[in-house]
């Protein structure tokens, strides 16, 4: 996933139901997407599920610190998953930080894909000079691990999800551009797109309404891939302390934290968001990894 | 209380045998590494220590900073201004040259113009007008002003020899640059062993950033020749690596082992080491009154409650500071009541820890007329103090018990300083250690009003003015007499800390963990040193 | 050929430079080291001194000036905090960091390439499912939580190796290496593993793919009703054919490794460059962050140029013309 995947060459014509029959004929796909399910739901009802809420400073008491996992809160409950040094259940802190890294991860695809696409479908409809520059570019930011930049640019921005977010979309949008011109090269041959530049259709019309959307499934795959991608990627950034700040900790920041305890047997601080970001990137790569199969025909034996 | 007097006479629990192997070689794990071999270079504990080794200073200071004869045998004060140090006549450097006035002067001339000083000492001869030199082993150093803590801050001003660097023949001290300075080193001279020349006990032998720094006995040492003929220094900044490499006795002694390692450590034969330093976590809370001034992390009020004394007494009520000493500094730190821990010069022995009482805070909070409370920020620097970032987040949880809804804004030292002295913050938790191990430094930042023509309260950012405390402090700076001069500093501190000029949270503790059959005095400068590492004599 | 040559080391030049001062001008728009260096308590004038020694009194642009005039020279600036110059810095770490490199790129090719072979030529198996399904997950893992679970299990739980350092080293044409003591390989294992098992991971699907696409080939199915031995099927065709994949990835992973040294060597307190770049972050040292990225980018530039010779080499289809998109 760190590298750019090969262009699709070929349309798949086979209609999306289809697509989603072949996806679910994998079982690891079917794993996959259930506990990705899963975690959504729980992302999303966090305030619901949680037994605490973790940022209200009022629930927390720091005589409760460092719990091992099954003791007893002050409040009553248990803390099954144990709790930090302030006080907080990791379950709920879990729970929540699930929200932040899965909100992050997909917020930046979708704006890194967005501006990715639009980059790469007009270099390909443009060609020439244009495309030209425009591969060059992406070839440049390409061959610099997203993981360096990233970390330089959270270095001068400071830190912030807002700003997390947006050096994810940098070191992204460039997976995404060259994908999408690569198919919009094959397309742009194709009979249809010869057939709406006879009826002399606006530019943006068929760059947008005809070209783009015939990209979408290499596109797809990609964006799936690169989701995990940046889980990842934001928890490697909060954890080196260049990411999200400690108010509103990610998964990646509550390992980063946990890890001060680590050699001491203070376990429990970090290996069960490990455990939890773990899952969630490898139900994704699941998901992704079959997907790739069903929507590129090459493969498809 | 009990724990000041455990941890100020330094724990000390080695173990009863003697370790066998390398009897003369000491390895040390540090925590953080000296930045440069030069003396002059950069104002941090690391480098001082590491200098403490191969320089030597006029006057030095015992673990707990009472001060004692270094290259000056002795000193004492000719009137207001004038001080008279006499030289140690048997001090000679590792070059085998004598110790001369000329090289103290020398040495001064330097210290405000270092190449590339990223944290410069200039601070300790700001206030020497003149420096004579009556005849070969008397220094007479005259001030602008009475300073009575000259000799505190020398301790810190170390003695390099002028003949090695192209000192002038006949150099003269001057404020705003020497006459005849000479040749100005570059401070990775330092770091080069064929140019190193020093007055201490040891000798460089090899200086690489990163990995190692190894010293050598000076066996020509004027002063106690220490025991060890070899010492090597290698940084080992994570604390696990560096418990395990003394586990495994790759180390013999390292600085800052982790509290959850302490029992580990004693169980299986190795001693801790402590010592109680002068660094003070404390908070500042905004008190400008001014109607037109809008605090800047303050909700839900219009004023800032905090210029109110009850309201800042409230905030300091509602720490549990033993809570946080007890889970969060896992027992390395000591709740405080003031600014300086006793007994260090201008404290107060048994100054009262504020109770934690959140139901009496709750009381004080409403009595001010904020009984729905109101909003607030607590920002802390994330990098700078051990756990601070933690300890601000446990404030902040105490703080919201009582009604004060607050939110912790946690950065980088660079972004924290940078806006701290704008002040962009209504409430801030920071740490201050000292460099004279006395009250009237610490005062003069923390609480004086600011003046910066005065270079008073320098960090005092929360326009805390107290008029009856700059008097007392400005009479002390002016009494030379020691006892006068410490029953003003300790009245000036108990006005401060009755008006709540600031919230003191803790002092901070040291630890070293050593291998059996060591014994280390441990300092409370925070500074690492090998002449103060004994093999145990017990059998 | 010169002429190719040539020209990618001008535009190698044009990157580095370009990329040199866009990171000069971002990070000296980022907060103010004397803030950070200056002891706590110094007041504006000791810090407008410390400013004027570090040379940060003067207007931006001409800092810039005088670090491009500077950097014509070769000279990449002093470091703020140890007063050393930069490169001498960077290539005082450097042994550590390529040690780590390739030690961790050497078991990512002992892991990855047997197991990718096998999973191409016994597809169907269990065992190639499993390791099929454990290059998943050696994708998924993030680095720094592989490297913390090692320490817990090998450091904490059973104590056999180091939880963190550099061991011994000894110099060899005054390098200093660590991977020839017993001291230095202890200390060298958990990091290595650690930054092994990501590339490990991508070398398996590679080989696996290769593999399959090999021996449904005409060749290989002639070889094999030729009656040649299996072994030397495996080891003459099939390994002949999947290393210029192999190759590639290995030629452009190194240069991640060499980043993802951040990551690693912060997680396990290896004095390394990526440790020094986090450290220069921390303590806004600027002229060092400059300095590491201009060396990053020099690395990469060439990096990337001997990827393509070596591609020409080994697969005589692919000349040394620029690819037209």
């Amino acid at each position: 996933m760190n590298k750019p995947l090969p262009a699709f060459s070929d349309r798949s014509e086979a209609p999306w139901r289809q697509h989603l029959a072949r996806l679910l004929a994998s079982p690891s796909a079917i794993i996959g997407l259930a506990l990705l399910s899963v975690l959504l739901l729980l992302a999303l009802l966090a305030p619901w599920v949680a037994p605490q809420n973790p940022y209200d400073l009022s629930q927390l008491d720091v005589m409760d610190g460092m719990l091992p996992p099954g003791e007893s809160l002050t409040s009553g409950f248990t803390a099954w998953l144990g709790t930090d040094e302030q006080g907080r259940d990791m379950l709920s802190a879990i729970i929540y930080g699930m929200r932040i890294s899965l909100g992050v991860g997909a917020v930046s695809v979708v704006f890194a894909c967005m501006i990715g696409a639009t980059v790469g479908v007009l270099a390909a409809y443009a060609g020439g000079k244009v495309d030209a520059i425009v591969m060059r570019i992406v070839d440049l930011q390409l061959s610099f691990p997203s993981i360096l930049v990233a970390l330089i640019l959270l270095a001068v921005f400071g830190r912030g999800v807002d700003k997390v977010i947006v050096a994810l979309v940098i070191v992204q949008w460039a997976y995404y551009a060259r994908t999408v011109r690569g198919s919009a090269l094959v397309e742009r041959r194709r009979e249809y797109i010869e057939a709406a530049r006879c009826l002399a259709l606006p530019k943006h019309r068929i760059v947008f309404r005809h070209l783009l959307p015939n990209c979408l499934p290499p596109l797809i795959v990609v964006a799936t891939v690169q989701v995990a991608h940046a889980i990842a990627l934001e928890s490697t950034l909060s954890f080196l302390g260049v990411g999200v700040p400690v108010t509103e900790p990610s998964l990646g920041m509550l390992i980063a934290n946990g890890y001060q305890y680590l050699l001491s047997g203070t376990y429990w601080m970090s290996t069960f968001p490990g455990i939890a970001l773990v899952i969630a990137i490898v139900a994704i790569n699941l998901v992704g990894d079959r997907l790739r199969d069903v929507l590129n025909p090459r493969l498809a034996h | 209380m009990n724990f000041f007097k455990k941890t100020l006479l330094a724990l000390m629990t080695a173990g009863a045998t003697v370790g066998a192997s390398h009897a003369q070689e000491l390895r040390i794990g540090l925590s953080a590494e000296p930045t440069s071999a030069d003396p002059q270079f950069f104002d941090s504990a690391p480098n001082s220590a590491l200098a403490a080794h191969l320089f030597g200073s006029l006057v030095s200071a015992d673990e707990n900073r009472k001060l004692l004869p270094g290259l000056a045998r002795s000193w004492k004060m000719l009137d207001d201004t004038t001080w008279e140090f006499k030289l140690q006549p048997k001090a000679t450097f590792t070059s085998g040259e004598k110790l001369t006035p000329r090289d103290v002067v020398y040495s001064f001339c330097r210290i405000p113009f270092v190449q590339g000083s990223p944290g410069t000492f200039s601070d300790l001869v700001k206030t020497i007008a003149s420096i004579d030199a009556p005849d070969d082993e008397t220094v007479v150093i005259k001030t602008d002003k009475p300073d009575p803590i000259l000799p505190n801050r020398l301790i810190s001003a170390f003695i390099i020899n002028a003949d090695a660097f192209g000192g002038g023949k006949n150099i003269k001290f001057k404020k705003d640059g020497c006459e005849d300075f000479g040749d100005n080193p570059n401070p990775s001279d330092f770091n080069n062993p064929a140019k190193s020349v020093g007055a201490g006990p040891y000798k460089l032998a090899e200086f690489t950033p990163g990995s190692q720094i190894v010293l050598e006995r000076n066996d020509n040492y004027w002063g106690e020749v220490p025991h060890w003929k070899r010492v090597i220094m290698k940084p080992l900044t994570n604390a696990g690596a560096r418990v395990a490499g003394l586990i495994a006795g790759d180390v013999d002694m390292i600085e800052a082992p982790s509290v959850q390692d302490f029992e580990r450590l004693t169980n299986s034969g190795f001693s801790v080491a402590r010592a109680l330093t002068p660094r003070l976590l404390y908070i500042q809370l905004d008190q400008n009154n001014d109607p037109a001034w809008k605090s800047p992390t303050v909700k839900g009020v219009d004023n800032t409650p905090m210029s109110d004394r009850r309201v800042r007494q409230a905030m300091s009520m509602a720490i549990n500071r033993q809570a946080i000493t007890d889970k969060i500094m896992g027992g390395l730190a000591a709740p405080a009541g003031e600014l300086l821990p006793y007994p260090m010069f201008g404290s107060t022995k048994d100054f009262p820890v504020t109770e934690y009482d959140p139901e009496g805070a709750k009381k004080l909070l409403a009595e001010a007329g904020y009984s729905d409370g109101f909003q607030i920020t607590l920002a802390t620097p994330n990098d700078r103090y051990i756990n601070a970032d933690k300890v601000a987040q446990a404030v902040a949880q105490m703080w919201t018990r009582i009604g004060i809804k607050t939110d912790v804004d946690a950065m980088t030292a660079g972004t924290f300083f940078g806006r701290r002295n704008k002040f962009e913050f209504s409430a801030f938790l920071a740490g201050y250690g000292s460099t004279t191990g006395e009250m009237s430094e610490k005062i003069d930042a923390l609480v004086l009003t600011r003046n910066p023509d005065k270079e008073t309260g320098t960090l005092n950012l929360s326009h805390y003015s107290n008029p009856a405390v700059d008097e007392l402090v400005t009479q002390a700076k002016q009494t030379v007499e020691d006892k006068n001069r410490e029953q003003l500093l300790q009245q000036a501190a108990k006005t401060a800390m009755d008006d709540v000029a600031l919230l003191p949270v803790y002092f901070e503790v040291r630890p070293w963990a050593l291998r059996k059959g060591l014994t280390y005095s441990a300092r409370s400068d925070e500074q690492t040193r090998a002449m103060s590492v004994k093999p145990d004599t017990a059998n | 050929m010169l002429v190719y040559i040539i020209r990618r080391l001008g535009q190698g030049a044009l990157v580095v430079s370009v990329m040199a001062s866009v990171v000069f001008l971002a990070m000296y728009a980022v907060g103010n080291p004397v803030d950070v260096l200056a002891p706590p308590d110094a007041s504006d004038a000791e810090k407008l001194l410390i400013a004027r020694e570090l040379g940060l009194d003067k207007p931006l642009w001409d800092q810039f000036f005088v670090f491009i005039g500077n950097a014509l020279h070769g000279d990449l600036g002093k470091s703020f905090v140890y007063n050393e110059p930069t490169l001498q810095l960077i290539l005082q770490r450097l042994p550590a960091t390529l040690e780590l490199a390739v030690t961790a790129l050497t078991l990512a090719i002992a892991i990855g390439i047997p197991l990718g072979l096998y999973a191409g030529l016994k597809s169907e198996s269990w065992f190639s499912r499993i390791v099929m399904s454990g290059s998943i997950l050696g994708f998924s893992l993030p680095n720094f939580w592989i490297g913390m679970m090692l320490i817990l299990l090998f450091s904490v739980q059973l104590k056999w190796l180091p939880a963190g350092g550099r061991g011994e080293t000894v110099n060899i044409l005054g390098v200093p290496l660590s991977f020839l003591t017993w001291d230095g390989l202890r200390h060298l294992l958990l990091p290595a593993l650690t930054m092994s098992i990501y590339k490990a991971a991508l070398i398996v699907r590679l080989v696996r793919a290769a593999t399959r696409e090999t021996v449904m080939q005409e060749y290989v199915r002639f070889a094999r009703a030729k009656g040649l031995s299996r072994q030397r099927i495996v080891l003459v065709h099939i390994l002949k054919n999947i290393m210029l994949p192999v190759v590639t990835v290995i030629g452009l992973e190194f240069g991640a490794i060499l980043a993802f040294a951040v990551v690693t060597e912060s997680v396990f307190a290896y004095p390394g460059m990526g440790k020094l770049l986090i450290d220069s972050i921390n303590h806004l040292d600027r002229p060092v962050v400059v300095a590491y990225l201009m060396f990053t980018a020099f690395l990469f530039v060439i990096i990337n140029f001997v990827v393509d010779l070596i591609y020409a080499v080994i697969d005589p289809r692919v000349s040394l013309v620029e690819a037209k998109g």
